[in-house]
């Protein structure tokens, strides 16, 4: 009895020292800045140099697309910046609409621009002028396959609306054949890999689809995959991994995610458009603006039937939305700020090297720049 | 760890545990005391104690009552509002008949891990119990407990990045081999992202518990019935068949039971191999035909909106009734078979 | 593990040597029932070496993929300001998150399961402890992901919906850790001699301090062991900190607001990032698969917590048990 209770009280207090010695460790080794460059060295030697002064703390939400991007933005932005933290919660493109338009959020990303009534009810956070929309995210998607042999592949929108439908079943098809004169095809089956999340690179993928392949594809533009069954995977990089995984798959992703895999070419007017940035920028530049929204609202129809030479209609356009008034005058500036960094030819290199999107044209930065000018701050007059 | 003693004053096994009879010796010592003054801290220390008993009760009945809450609008709300709020709601469906195939998808997941694990389980329990040398029998048990201690997101990678090129061509070989057997239609899919890659990564997970507790079971074997077998000439695999078997089947369909709720609320390794699908499709073989509802939450809650939400939970609400009847189901059996054993 | 008694050993039957020669006659009698003998023996053999292939690939491809980017560095850098395919980052901020919503799912879980427990052997009967035993076995069987939905909506009832905090993920997990607290706790609870209690209450120890001063202390290596082990169990869960807790790139150290990141969540996280696209990089280092080495190395991380956990605890329970029990 007596030892039993001797050894139990070893234990204890050899727990005791364990557990703190054991936080102790923890809390003293920990570090959050992983990358050692909180001072600032590496972002400081252009533009922004106004910024500096700002601090505080500054809170989005809204699309996932944007994630990869905004890491690369908040890092910049904040080394430039040191005082000031830029937080980003991936909740979607709906849920960051919603929180930004119940004032939650300093700024919104979504994939898609705010519609008539969320316009409407935007003045109830941003004043009269309500809130406006500036494409800052430009991603191509690109149409990805696994097939050794096949190093090229020109896929017209019909075609590709057949083979997302289940129409089209074989390497060596018909369709294909023709889109494809002199290639050597092989008839391996074809198996199309979908997003299983609901996405904007889906929506935009069916919009392009709904409005090049006419008859061929039959459904309307949605967030969702239209149809049931057939091989899916969660997010980008799970399309991406499932196209890899088999052969004579294909798939539809964000361009910067395809890494190795085969990337087909589509026809636009006479001609076939292998993705780039440039040809993605281009359609967006190319593309008319939505009618009747506020003078520096700039949101994009993206014209998918263009003809435009050099362009690659099948881009993903994520917005920036933010109120045109700033009531509380801190979250103004930093937000202008923010905004002013993601969208210069810095902050655009800097999500293009990180997430692969394309950077956004000097016309298009100009007009963008002279929106993020005038938002004010203050109360509104 | 420590074998039973004399002195040890309940002979319940660890592995199947049941309400127990009261040990009289202890009641009315109890009672006795009780009856000297059970006052001040005593009385207090035995509400404690209680309060702390009912309130596991009331935990289980909070976690059915709020998830009723939350899933209250989505369980009121028809299925053309649903479709409207929601946008990865299917068109034209209830609730029912949206959570219907993804009862469907959970069911057939979990009987395949099931159908795969159990056999093997049996095979591992009767291994350690019945063939491995006696001073291995229990460093082994760590072993395959060691399954256990695996966390679910490691599965799930390991099951996505490094278990599909191995299973493709068997999946292949089956669908052209078996593919006039429904289950095994092709053509199989090429990428390996199916519900059988899912049933055996699940059949893996599940091996732990089903070992654990079937080993359990046969240990308990009464010696005299082993003896009695051999004494009558039997092999050893006819002494297990006519004595260990038979003594343990109950015990064997409990322990499968409890795999099977496990099963059935995997979340991690299912999200992470399997191409969903929303449809009552038996073909094991082809992506993008079942999901479960567990994985369905975890892919659709970061990004829901209220409504979705709440249809979420409304379908972990069905999940949660279906596991405590399956929980429920294996307890009673084990219950059951506690009073018959009561008798050797 | 228990209850094996001694004359139990299913080779050795009473009188060895007049079974042996019965035997050796059966068998030469009868080849056909040999085989079969022989065969299931094989299939026995065959299912544990077949259990254990997975075991060794997972194990394998966790060390081989996990270690070249586990080191120093990894384990005590979060990810904040990291980005792209930068070398950079590692799971601090994670380890951390695990650590403080695992020790508070413990504060939550250990007090109620080990007084349910006391009350199960001590005071239980009747109905109500009847009761208890039958749910806390049923409660063993929640859905990982009902447990996180419970608390979420828990939560969300009194502080609104989109409620992240990392005691939520404590309260999900501590609904999945009470009933195997309690089941361990009662096991050991039981496993104290009814001696040691008649000796103390002859001694005119009321019985709440015989329970506290003579039960507990006896069976402290046995709950410390089972707490450890429900620990393990809980501390790779995903899905219920997936939806409870989100995921946040720095250092949190409240768990009572904002997000915060654990391991396994992690290991989810950098997995479902995927590869990086390394065009032109700003960096002069960029790694394309990065994402999934941080996921094999966290994962490296999370399975040597989890053996950590369970090797003490069954060390504690080997060096500390009560001497009398054996």
């Amino acid at each position: 009895m007596e030892r039993r209770v001797k050894l139990s009280r070893f234990s204890r207090a050899g727990s005791t020292v364990v557990i703190g010695a054991l936080a102790l460790t923890l809390a003293a080794c920990g570090s959050d800045d992983p990358v050692g460059d909180a001072g600032g060295d590496s972002g400081t030697e252009s533009s922004t140099d106004a910024a500096t002064d700002l601090s505080g703390e500054l809170s989005g939400a809204g699309a996932s697309s944007q994630e990869s991007a905004m890491e690369a933005w908040r890092a910049g932005f904040q080394s430039t910046n040191p005082d000031v933290t830029v937080n980003y919660d991936p909740v979607g493109s709906g849920g960051g609409r919603t929180q930004f338009l119940a004032g939650g959020t300093g700024w919104a990303g979504s994939d898609a621009a705010l519609d008539d009534e969320e316009l409407t009810k935007s003045q109830e956070v941003c004043g009269p002028d309500g809130a406006i929309d500036l494409p800052v995210y430009v991603s191509p998607i690109a149409i990805i396959y696994n097939l050794p042999d096949l190093p090229e592949v020109n896929l017209a929108p019909e075609t590709l609306a057949g083979i997302f439908n289940g129409d089209i079943t074989t390497w060596d098809a018909d369709e294909i054949a023709a889109d494809n004169p002199d290639a050597d095809l092989p008839s391996t089956a074809i198996t199309p890999v979908h997003r299983s999340d609901e996405s904007g690179t889906t929506e935009n993928f069916t919009d392009y689809l709904a409005a090049t392949a006419g008859d061929a594809w039959g459904h309307e533009a949605s967030g969702d995959w239209p149809t049931q069954g057939g091989e899916s995977a969660q997010g980008t990089s799970g399309v991406v991994q499932t196209v890899q995984a088999g052969e004579g798959t294909i798939g539809y992703a964000d361009a910067s995610k395809a890494g190795e895999l085969g990337t087909a070419s589509i026809k636009v007017g006479e001609e076939w458009v292998a993705y780039s940035p440039e040809a993605a920028a281009e359609v967006v530049d190319a593309s008319p603006r939505v009618e009747g929204r506020g003078e520096h609202d700039i949101a994009v129809e993206l014209d998918r039937k263009t003809v435009e030479s050099g362009a690659y209609p099948l881009v993903l356009v994520s917005y920036a939305i933010a109120c045109s008034n700033y009531e509380d005058e801190a979250t103004g500036e930093l937000v202008k700020a923010f905004l002013t960094y993601i969208s210069s030819d810095e902050g655009q290199q800097a999500s293009a090297s990180a997430a692969g999107s394309a950077p956004i044209s000097e016309d298009l930065r100009t007009d963008v720049h002279a929106a993020i000018e005038a938002i004010t701050v203050g109360a509104a007059g | 760890m420590t074998s039973t003693a004399s002195t040890a004053p309940d002979p319940t096994p660890p592995g199947g545990p049941v309400a127990d009879e009261p040990r009289p010796s202890r009641g009315t010592g109890a009672r006795r005391r009780a009856g000297v003054g059970d006052r001040g801290a005593n009385r207090a220390f035995r509400w404690t104690a209680t309060g702390a008993g009912a309130l596991i009760l009331a935990v289980l009945a909070a976690v059915a009552l709020f998830l009723v809450i939350r899933a209250w609008p989505a369980l009121t709300a028809g299925g053309a509002e649903l479709g409207e709020t929601i946008s990865w709601f299917p068109e034209d469906a209830s609730i029912l008949s949206f959570v219907g195939p993804l009862i469907f998808g959970t069911l057939l997941a979990a009987a395949l891990a099931l159908l795969l694990a159990t056999p093997v389980a049996i095979g591992i329990a009767l291994f350690i119990s019945h063939y491995a040398p006696r001073r291995l029998a229990s460093g082994l048990g760590y072993v395959v407990d060691l399954l256990a201690a695996i966390p679910s997101v490691v599965y799930g990678l390991w099951g996505s990045l490094v278990l599909p090129p191995v299973v493709i061509p068997v999946w292949g070989w089956l669908a052209d081999t078996f593919g006039w057997f429904p289950l095994f239609a092709g053509p199989a899919s090429p990428t390996g992202r199916v519900l059988l890659t899912v049933g055996l990564v699940l059949a893996v997970m599940i091996l732990p518990i089903i070992t654990a507790v079937s080993r359990e079971v046969f240990l308990q074997t009464p010696g005299l019935h082993e003896e009695a077998a051999l004494a009558l000439g039997a092999t050893r695999w006819e002494m297990i068949r006519t004595a260990v078997l038979p003594f343990g089947r109950s015990g064997v369909i409990s322990a499968a039971m409890l795999g099977l709720g496990r099963a059935l609320g995997e979340t991690m390794a299912v999200l992470m191999i399997l191409s969903p699908g929303l449809l009552y499709s038996f073909k094991i073989l082809q992506a993008g035909q079942q999901q479960t509802i567990a994985a369905n939450i975890a892919a659709n809650f970061p990004e829901a909106n209220p409504m979705g939400v709440s249809t979420l939970i409304a379908t972990g609400l069905a999940l949660f009734v279906i596991t405590l009847l399956v929980n429920m189901a294996a307890r009673a059996i084990v219950a059951r078979r506690k009073d018959f054993s009561g008798a050797n | 593990m228990t209850t094996v008694t001694t004359q139990a050993g299913p080779g050795r039957a009473p009188d060895p040597e007049r079974t042996a020669a019965v035997r050796a006659l059966l068998r030469g009698a009868d080849a056909r029932r040999r085989r079969t003998d022989k065969t299931m023996t094989a299939l026995m053999w065959g299912a544990f070496v077949l259990a254990m292939v997975p075991l060794a690939s997972v194990a394998w491809t966790v060390v081989a993929n996990g270690m070249h980017q586990f080191d120093g560095y990894f384990l005590t850098h979060s990810m904040r300001g990291v980005f792209g395919g930068m070398d950079a980052g590692g799971i601090y901020h994670a380890i951390i998150g695990t650590l403080l919503i695992t020790l508070g799912a413990a504060a939550i879980s250990v007090p109620i399961g080990l007084l349910t427990a006391i009350y199960l052997v001590e005071y239980g009967r009747g109905a109500l402890a009847r009761w208890v035993t039958f749910f806390v076995d049923v409660m063993t069987g929640i859905p990982s992901i009902v447990a996180g939905l419970f608390a979420y909506a828990l939560f969300a009832v009194f502080f609104g919906p989109g409620v992240r905090m990392g005691v939520v993920g404590s309260v999900a997990l501590s609904v999945l850790m009470i009933p195997v607290v309690v089941r361990s706790c009662e096991e050991m609870l039981r496993l104290v001699p009814n001696e040691l209690r008649e000796a103390a209450y002859a001694l005119g120890v009321p019985k709440w301090l015989t329970v506290i001063k003579v039960v507990l202390r006896t069976s402290v290596a046995g709950i410390t062991t089972g707490v450890m082990l429900s620990v393990a169990r809980v501390i790779g869960e995903t899905a219920p900190l997936l939806i409870t807790v989100g995921v946040v790139d720095s250092i949190n150290f409240n768990l009572f607001e904002g997000r915060m990141m654990t391991l396994p969540v992690y290991v989810y996280r950098q997995y479902s990032q995927g590869l990086v696209p390394c065009n032109d990089a700003l960096d002069a280092v960029c790694i394309p698969s990065i994402n999934y080495d941080r996921a094999w190395a966290a994962a490296l991380a999370l399975i040597l917590i989890v053996m950590l956990l369970n090797l003490v605890g069954r060390l504690v329970t080997r060096w500390f048990a009560p001497k009398t029990l054996r």
